[in-house]
């Protein structure tokens, strides 16, 4: 049994290279690899195509601030409570990212053709939006079982790598979502997934009648890291809450390009810092 | 609270719980403590017959499945009633999420359009509420349509706005001529200061009823009952409004 559980995040991460396609998940519910993100910074990854399913927060904002970032194909990126995404927002006015304007179920359409392995799927909605107006990969067609009934073509998302956090691994790669069983469809639809645990199990998930349902098997994973608190500042369902101090002071110091460097220091390289000591 | 006895969010849950008499199903997306609530009162009117899901409630009876559960719902006709509100929102019901000037580098960029583009036209009542009601935020035309408030006869759109509530007063749409109409202003506003803050052109009868104040029994089921459902998914609002903890 091949043993997918890499040593540490910055070896999961590092398979990740310059230029990628890499999908993440929205904030809500917990499954955001947080401590990933962190390590993708501190190793300087460039020119990524970030696709939120379907929107993002702190993650995108951090990944977009710390200059990863090429492109943006997102549904929203928004601190919630904490206020607009600081640099996600400055990047956009200063030009220095592309941005792909998305909504949601799209985003997920997208996905499910990627998983399917079809070129499109059709959507209702979005004809007079100028989301389909400055995209030229969306294509008004004609539904070709009724008259004069056009519909939005979505074309497949079919990211490099999928990055997300869950509860629990297995040594054999196995990964048991939680609540969150709309992992899967990144998980299908993206070439590679790297994923974060909260912690080891011990024995195989898809043994277990319980968790098997929600659990993606390691034919779609090609890598796992354990990282305790993995969704943090983020909380994680059933695990812990988020914490709502670090939100606040991080929408206050990126605020502005120094707080931002200043968060930086403080949380991303100082988080290795702490660690090597 | 002000010297009505009661709060002026507590007037916008009663407008809108108004609004959705009839729905069988309800959905509430993110950042909608209000509409959320209006939700939950008119579920307590309707003696919990009607379905409320509220995205972001950890509680068994509101919680989602997630978004595709959601969108698919929604696109199957399962969802009656949705809200959605705008940095921009113009005279035609066309709805910006997106940000201020010429896309795609804007000068003021908001966070996205998320589920609109596609509730809009797949939820028959759909409820627009924007609490700031200025020039800068009701405009003649959006800098960015993320959902358009009317479409061509030939294109699939069971759903759309019905109206548009704010803290001045409650507009209905009528998609046929794409215009909204005053239908009242709330206690303490006046026809004049609406037109004055509104930057679309918009009917107006000549006479302009107030909105009716939430009566006691309406405020009793919103403080009671609603505020402890509603602090699940939004503890900060029920806390500030209320000083009620969630019930989860």
């Amino acid at each position: 049994m091949t043993d997918l559980l890499d040593t540490d995040l910055d070896a999961l991460v590092a398979r990740i290279p310059d230029g990628a396609k890499l999908v993440v998940f929205k904030a809500e519910g917990g499954a955001v690899a947080m401590a990933a993100t962190r390590a993708l910074v501190r190793r300087g990854t460039r020119d990524l195509h970030v696709v939120t399913a379907p929107t993002s927060g702190l993650q995108a904002d951090l990944l977009i601030g710390a200059g990863c970032v090429a492109t943006i194909e997102t549904s929203g990126v928004t601190l919630s409570e904490f206020g607009q995404a600081p640099r996600f927002g400055a990047a956009v006015k200063a030009g220095s990212i592309r941005i792909v304007d998305s909504t949601c179920p799209a985003v997920y359409a997208g996905l499910q053709a990627g998983q399917k392995g079809i070129p499109f799927v059709p959507l209702r909605g979005l004809i007079g939006s100028d989301i389909v107006a400055f995209r030229d990969d969306y294509r008004i067609i004609d539904n070709p079982y009724r008259q004069d009934d056009p519909i939005v073509a979505i074309p497949a998302i079919v990211p490099d790598y999928a990055l997300f956090h869950v509860p629990l691994a297995d040594r054999a790669g196995n990964v048991w979502l939680g609540r969150q069983t709309e992992l899967k469809v990144l998980a299908q639809a993206a070439r590679h997934s790297l994923v974060t645990a909260e912690r080891l199990y011990d024995g195989n998930l898809l043994e277990d009648d319980r968790l098997a349902p929600a659990t993606v098997s390691s034919l779609y994973v090609d890598a796992v890291a354990v990282a305790p608190h993995g969704a943090w500042p983020y909380g994680m369902t059933g695990e812990y809450a988020a914490d709502e101090d670090h939100m606040a002071e991080y929408a206050s110091l990126a605020a502005t390009g120094e707080g931002f460097a200043a968060y930086l220091d403080r949380y991303v390289n100082g988080e290795a810092a702490a660690a090597a000591e | 609270m002000s010297d009505t006895g009661y709060h002026p969010e507590e007037l916008l849950i009663a407008v809108i719980a108004r609004m959705l008499e009839g729905c069988g199903h309800i959905a509430v997306g993110v950042s909608s403590p209000i509409p959320g609530s209006a939700a939950l009162l008119r579920r307590q009117l309707d003696g919990g017959r009607t379905k409320v899901s509220i995205i972001g409630s950890e509680l068994p009876e509101f919680r989602t499945d997630g978004g595709i559960d959601l969108f698919d719902c929604a696109g199957q006709g399962r969802i009656d009633a949705f809200f959605l509100s705008g940095g921009q929102i113009d005279g035609q019901a066309n709805i910006n999420l997106v940000g201020v000037g010429d896309y795609p580098r804007q000068k003021v960029r908001w966070s996205g359009s998320f589920g609109s583009a596609y509730l809009y036209f797949t939820v028959p009542r759909v409820i627009l509420f924007r609490e700031e009601h200025t020039p800068r935020v009701l405009v003649d035309k959006v800098d960015f349509i993320s959902a358009p408030g009317v479409s061509p006869p030939n294109v699939h759109r069971p759903g759309g706005p019905v109206g548009l509530v704010t803290t001045r007063c409650l507009f209905s749409f009528d998609p046929a001529h794409g215009r909204f109409r005053l239908e009242s202003v709330h206690p303490g506003h006046t026809v004049a200061e609406v037109k004055a803050e509104t930057g679309f052109a918009f009917d107006c009868p000549e006479s302009v009823p107030d909105t009716p104040a939430p009566d006691a029994r309406i405020l009793q089921l919103v403080r009671e009952t609603v505020a402890p459902q509603i602090a699940d998914a939004y503890p900060k609002f029920a806390r500030r409004l209320w000083n009620v903890a969630s019930a989860a």
